[in-house]
C-alpha cells in the first residue's frame, strides 16, 4: 500500500514537473527564436549571476565548516611524541590547501561570470603561452618539493624505531571482534607465538609457545596500559582477517596482517588523567554530554534507558573493514604514571599460570 | 590508410543487409547503438548505486531507527524496517564496485569512447565491430550477474568494494563471503574481459582509422583521454583479473597465495605462506589507474565541451595532452599510496609519497588551462558547460586534499575515515559523473536527434552541485575528527556523539541530491521520445561528428568522408565570418594553422 502510494506521489511529482516546464519553455518560445535546447542570452545571464552565488555558497559552506568543526581535538592536542609533528604538516599543508582553493575557486566562477556570453560578443584568440604554462608548472614544483621534503622528513622519523631507547614491547593482537594486548613480562621479550598453537580448552587463546622460556611471563589483558613518557613498540598480530590498529590521539595507525607481524612505536606523553584536563578535552566532553543528555530525553520518553555519561578515554579502534561487527570492535587504552603501571601489571596474572592444565 | 578505411567501410556499407529489430537494436554492431546502450546499462546500474548510497547514509544519519524504505527495498534484511550489520557493508560494497566499475569506467567510458572516436575521426566504425558488439555484451552479462548477487541467500559480497582476503576469502568471516563473492568475482572477471576488449578496440581505431589529415596532433582533447584511458586500461586491467582469479583459487581450490596462519570460528585453517599484502598491491595496481580511467575521459570531454562553449581554443592544447600524459605514465607507479599503513616497507612509503605528490603538477595545469580556456571567453550557458564548470571546480576541491592523503606521514591518521570517502568521491565521484552529465548533455542531440530540455538541466545542475558540496565538504571535517568508515553505527563510540549532528546534514544533502536526479532521468528519457528536434550542429562545434547527418545512417556520413585541414579548436578565429570553423574547412589563403 505504500508502494503504491509512493509510486501515485512520484507520478504526480513527474507531472507537475512536466508541467511546470511546459510552462517555462512557452514563456520562452514566445520571446525568442533561437536553435530550441541552446542557452540564450538571458540564459547567460541568470547563470552567470547564480555562478557568483555559488561561488558564495562555497566560501560559506567553507567558513561554517572551519567555525563549527574546524576546531577538531586531532588537530591540536596529540598525546604522542611525534603528534605535534603530524599536526604541524597538517596544518601547514590545510593552509596551503586552503589558499589555493579560494583563489581558483574565485577565479574559475568569477570568470564563469564575467564573460557571460552575450550575442555579438567575440572571444579572444588565445591558444598558447609557454610563459604562462612554465609558470603553473614552476610554482606548484616548487610547493610540492617543500612538502615533499617536510613530509618524508616527519614519516621516517615516525616510521624508525630506535631500537636502543629500550621500548616497552607490546603486542596487539586482533580477532572477529575484540583488541588483545600481550605484554614481554619482567624480561620485556615477547615469547613465540602462532596460531597453530592456540589451544582454547587450555585457554591459550593467542598461540603462544609454551614451550619458549620467554612466552612463560608474558603478560595477556584486554585493557592496553601505557605508562607516560616510555617509548612504546607495539607489534602487531591477527588471527583471522585484515583489521587496523587506530589511535586516533596518539596519530597512530598500523593494520593487523594475519601471517605476520607489523610494527608502530611512539611515546605517549599525556596520561590520560591529565589528558581529561585538558581545556580543549574538557570542552568536547561536556559538548558531548549535553548532546547525550538530549538524546536522553527522547530515549526515555520511549521508555528506555537514558545514557551513560561519557567520561574521556583513549581508545584503541578497528579501522579496517573486517565483518558483521566491525563497527564496535574498541579497546580502552589507558596511560598512566610508571607506579600506576607497574601496580596494575602486578595485578595481571603471568601466561604461565593462567593456562589451564 | 583511410583510404583504406574508406573502402572497407563502404563495402561493409554496401552489404550491409536488411536490417531486423535483433540486429539493429539488439545484437547492434553499430558504435552509435552500442554507445546507447552502454549508456542506459550504466543509467540503470547507476540508479541502483545511488539508491544504495542513500539507503546506507539514512542508516549513518539514524541509526537502527525503522525505515520504510529499508523494509521495501531490504525485505528479510531488514526486519521491522531496521537494518541489518551484515545488509550495510553489502551495500556500501555494491554502492562503491556498481558506481566505480559499472557506471564510471563501462557507463562513461564504453558511452562516449564509442559515440565519439570512429565520429571525431572520421572512421566509418569501429575497428572491429564485432568486437565492439561483444565487449557490451559481455558487460550486460557482468551486470546481470552483479545484480543476480545482491539476491543470494548469504546476501552479496560485504568486504568492500576492494575486497581484501581474508575477509572475502573465507565464508566464514561474513555472510557476503560466500555465494555473494564467488559471483562478485565472477561478474569482474567477465567485465575485466568486456573492458579490455573495448580498450583494444578504441587504441587500433585511433591508430588505425583516422581520416585524411587527421593527424594526432589535430585530434580533439576527447580522443587523446579515450585513447590514452584504453591503455591504461589495458595496462592495469589484467593484473586485476589475475588478483580475482588467485583469489578464486584461494577461495575454491585451497591455494594460499593471499592466506596464512589462520584461526577463525575454532579451528587453524590449512593456509600458510601467501600475504594479503600481495593481494593488496596486486589490487591498487590496477585500482589506482583505475581512477584515472574514471577521471581521463571526463577531462577530455570537459576540454572539449569547455572550449566549445567559451568559443575559445582550449588553452594549451600541447600542455593538455602532455599532461594527460604525465598523470597516465604516473598513474600506475603510485598505487602503494593506498598502503602506507598496510605493514609493507616504510622505504616504499617514501617512494610512493614522492610519486603520488607529483600527479599534483600536470593536474595543477591542467585546472589552469581551464581557467584560461574560460578567461575571457564568451560563455555560453548550456547545461553542458555548467557541468563542466562544475567538474572543474569539485576537481579542485577534490584534488587539493590529495595532497594530505598523498602524504604519508598524514595518512596515518586519516586513513580510512571519512577523509578520504570524502577526498576520493568529490575528486573522482561527483567529478567524472560530472564529466559524464556534461557528455550526456552535450552529446545528446548526436545520440538521439533531440535536444534535452535545458531548464530541466538547469534546475538538475544547480540543484546537484549544492548537494555534491554540502554532502562531501563536511565530510572532510568528520574524517579530521578521527571517524572510521564503514562503520554501521557510531553509536558504540560516545567519542563522536558530536558529530552525529553533521551526519544527518550530510544525509538531508545526499537524499535531496539523490531525489534531483529523477528530474535528470525524466529530462532524459522523456527527450529521447518528446525533445524537440535538434539542429545538424546545436552548439555550433567544429569537430568532425557535427558534420555527420542527424539520423543515424551505417557509416555514418553519406558519401565520402570528411578530409580534415585543422586543429578542432578554431574558435573565434580572427579572419573568419564564424565564431567557429570546423576541422573539414580548408585553410584560406594565407590563413596560418597554429603550429601544432
Amino acid at each position: 500500500m505504500t508502494t503504491l502510494l509512493t509510486i501515485i506521489v512520484l507520478v504526480f511529482i513527474l507531472i507537475a514537473i512536466w508541467q511546470m516546464v511546459k510552462i517555462f519553455d512557452l514563456a520562452q518560445a514566445r520571446t525568442e527564436n533561437t536553435t530550441p535546447g541552446v542557452a540564450t542570452d538571458k540564459d547567460n545571464i541568470v547563470n552567470g549571476y547564480i555562478m557568483m552565488g555559488f561561488l558564495a555558497f562555497i566560501y560559506i559552506i567553507t567558513i561554517v565548516c572551519c567555525v563549527k568543526w574546524g576546531d577538531l581535538p586531532l588537530l591540536s592536542n596529540s598525546a604522542s611524541e611525534h603528534g605535534p609533528t603530524i599536526d604541524n604538516l597538517m596544518i601547514v599543508s590545510l593552509v596551503i590547501i586552503f589558499i589555493v582553493q579560494t583563489i581558483t575557486q574565485f577565479l574559475l566562477h568569477y570568470f564563469a561570470f564575467k564573460y557571460k556570453g552575450e550575442k555579438g560578443k567575440t572571444a579572444l584568440f588565445f591558444a598558447d603561452n609557454n610563459k604562462l604554462e612554465a609558470i603553473w608548472t614552476i610554482i606548484p614544483v616548487i610547493v610540492l618539493a617543500g612538502l615533499i621534503i617536510y613530509g618524508l622528513n616527519t614519516w621516517i622519523n615516525i616510521m624508525g624505531v630506535d631500537e636502543s631507547d629500550d621500548p616497552l614491547v607490546v603486542e596487539l593482537y586482533a580477532q572477529q571482534f575484540n583488541w588483545k594486548a600481550r605484554y614481554g613480562g619482567a624480561d620485556n621479550t615477547l615469547g613465540k607465538a602462532n596460531v597453530r598453537l592456540i589451544d582454547i580448552d587450555r585457554a591459550n587463546i593467542l598461540g603462544l609457545d609454551e614451550s619458549d622460556p620467554n612466552a612463560q611471563d608474558d603478560i595477556i589483558t584486554t585493557e592496553l596500559h601505557l605508562p607516560v613518557g616510555r617509548p612504546v613498540l607495539f607489534k602487531m598480530r591477527s588471527q583471522d582477517v585484515l583489521h587496523s590498529a587506530y589511535m586516533p590521539h596518539f596519530r597512530a595507525q598500523m593494520n593487523c596482517v594475519p601471517g605476520m607481524i607489523t610494527q608502530f612505536g611512539f611515546t605517549p606523553t599525556k596520561t590520560t588523567a591529565e589528558m581529561r584536563q585538558t581545556p580543549e578535552m574538557v570542552e568536547k566532553v561536556a559538548n558531548i554530554n549535553r548532546i547525550r543528555v538530549e538524546n536522553s530525553k527522547a530515549l526515555v520518553a520511549k521508555g528506555e534507558e537514558a545514557l551513560d555519561r561519557y567520561e574521556f578515554d583513549y581508545l584503541l579502534i578497528c579501522n579496517k573493514i573486517c565483518g558483521k561487527s566491525h563497527y564496535n570492535m574498541q579497546m580502552k587504552i589507558v596511560v598512566e604514571t610508571q607506579e600506576e603501571y607497574e601496580a596494575w601489571l602486578k595485578e595481571q596474572k603471568e601466561f604461565k599460570n593462567s593456562l589451564i592444565n | 590508410m583511410s583510404a583504406h578505411a574508406d573502402t572497407h567501410a563502404h563495402d561493409d556499407h554496401g552489404h550491409h543487409h536488411k536490417e531486423t529489430f535483433v540486429t539493429k537494436y539488439i545484437f547492434s554492431q553499430d558504435h552509435k547503438m552500442i554507445a546507447k546502450q552502454y549508456l542506459i546499462t550504466g543509467t540503470i546500474m547507476g540508479v541502483i548505486g545511488v539508491i544504495m548510497s542513500l539507503m546506507f547514509r539514512m542508516q549513518i544519519a539514524w541509526p537502527e531507527e525503522p525505515n520504510l524504505l529499508f523494509e521495501a527495498l531490504l525485505g528479510k534484511w531488514a526486519p521491522d524496517g531496521v537494518m541489518d550489520a551484515d545488509i550495510y557493508l553489502a551495500l556500501v560494497t555494491i554502492h562503491g564496485t556498481i558506481m566505480v566499475f559499472f557506471v564510471l569506467t563501462a557507463g562513461l567510458s564504453g558511452t562516449f569512447s564509442n559515440l565519439l572516436i570512429p565520429l571525431q575521426i572520421g572512421a566509418r566504425d569501429m575497428a572491429s565491430g564485432f568486437l565492439n558488439m561483444v565487449s557490451y555484451w559481455l558487460f550486460f552479462l557482468s551486470s546481470v550477474v552483479m545484480v543476480i548477487s545482491l539476491f543470494v541467500e548469504a546476501g552479496p559480497a560485504a568486504a568492500g568494494w576492494t575486497i581484501y582476503p581474508p575477509l572475502s576469502a573465507l565464508p566464514m568471516a561474513q555472510g557476503g563471503s560466500g555465494m555473494g563473492m564467488t559471483l562478485w568475482l565472477v561478474s569482474m572477471a567477465i567485465f575485466i574481459a568486456s573492458s579490455l576488449l573495448g580498450s583494444l578496440n578504441y587504441i587500433v581505431t585511433v591508430i588505425n582509422l583516422r581520416t585524411k589529415g587527421m593527424s594526432m596532433t589535430r585530434l580533439p582533447l576527447t580522443i587523446w583521454a579515450f585513447f590514452i584511458t584504453a591503455i591504461i586500461g589495458v595496462v592495469s586491467f589484467p593484473v586485476l583479473l589475475s588478483a580475482a582469479l588467485l583469489l578464486i583459487m584461494d577461495r575454491s581450490f585451497g591455494t594460499s597465495f593471499f592466506l596464512s596462519d589462520i584461526f577463525i570460528q575454532g579451528e587453524v585453517l590449512h593456509y600458510q605462506g601467501g600475504s594479503p599484502v600481495l593481494f593488496e598491491h596486486l589490487f591498487w595496481f590496477l585500482g589506482h589507474p583505475e581512477v584515472y580511467i574514471v577521471i581521463l575521459p571526463a577531462m577530455g570531454l570537459v576540454s572539449e565541451i569547455m572550449a566549445t562553449n567559451s568559443r575559445k581554443p582550449i588553452f594549451g592544447y600541447r600542455a593538455m595532452i602532455a599532461s594527460i600524459l604525465a598523470i597516465a605514465f604516473l598513474s600506475t607507479i603510485v598505487w602503494g599510496h593506498h598502503m602506507f599503513v598496510s605493514g609493507m616497507n616504510p622505504f616504499l612509503g617514501s617512494v610512493f609519497t614522492f610519486t603520488t605528490l607529483l600527479i599534483a603538477i600536470p593536474s595543477a595545469v591542467k585546472a589552469f588551462n581551464w581557467i584560461t580556456t574560460i578567461w575571457k571567453g564568451n560563455l555560453q550557458m548550456n547545461p553542458a558547460m555548467l557541468f563542466s564548470i562544475g567538474f572543474v571546480s569539485t576537481f579542485i576541491t577534490g584534488g587539493l586534499t590529495g595532497i594530505i592523503l598523498g602524504d604519508s606521514a598524514l595518512d596515518i591518521n586519516v586513513h580510512d575515515t571519512y577523509f578520504v570517502v570524502a577526498h576520493f568521491h568529490l575528486v573522482m565521484g561527483i567529478s567524472a559523473l560530472y564529466g559524464m552529465f556534461a557528455g550526456i548533455y552535450h552529446w545528446f542531440p548526436k545520440m538521439f536527434g533531440r535536444m534535452l530540455n535545458k531548464n530541466l538541466g538547469y534546475i538538475h545542475f544547480w540543484v546537484t552541485a549544492v548537494c555534491a558540496y554540502g554532502v562531501f565538504f563536511p565530510m572532510h571535517f568528520i574524517g579530521m575528527a578521527g571517524l572510521p568508515r564503514r562503520y554501521y553505527t557510531n553509536s558504540n563510540f560516545p567519542l563522536f556523539d558530536d558529530l552525529a549532528n553533521v551526519n544527518v546534514i550530510i544525509t538531508i544533502f545526499a537524499l535531496i541530491g539523490g531525489v534531483v536526479q529523477i528530474v535528470y532521468l525524466y529530462n532524459f528519457f522523456g527527450s529521447i521520445f518528446f525533445g524537440k528536434k535538434t539542429v545538424q550542429n546545436p552548439w555550433r562545434s567544429t569537430t568532425l561528428e557535427w558534420t555527420a547527418p542527424i539520423k543515424h545512417i551505417h557509416g555514418n556520413w553519406e558519401g565520402e568522408i570528411p578530409h580534415v585541414h585543422r586543429w578542432s579548436y578554431d574558435y573565434s578565429k580572427p579572419g573568419h565570418d564564424d565564431d567557429f570553423v570546423p576541422q573539414n574547412i580548408p585553410l584560406k589563403d594565407g590563413e596560418e594553422e597554429l603550429q601544432h
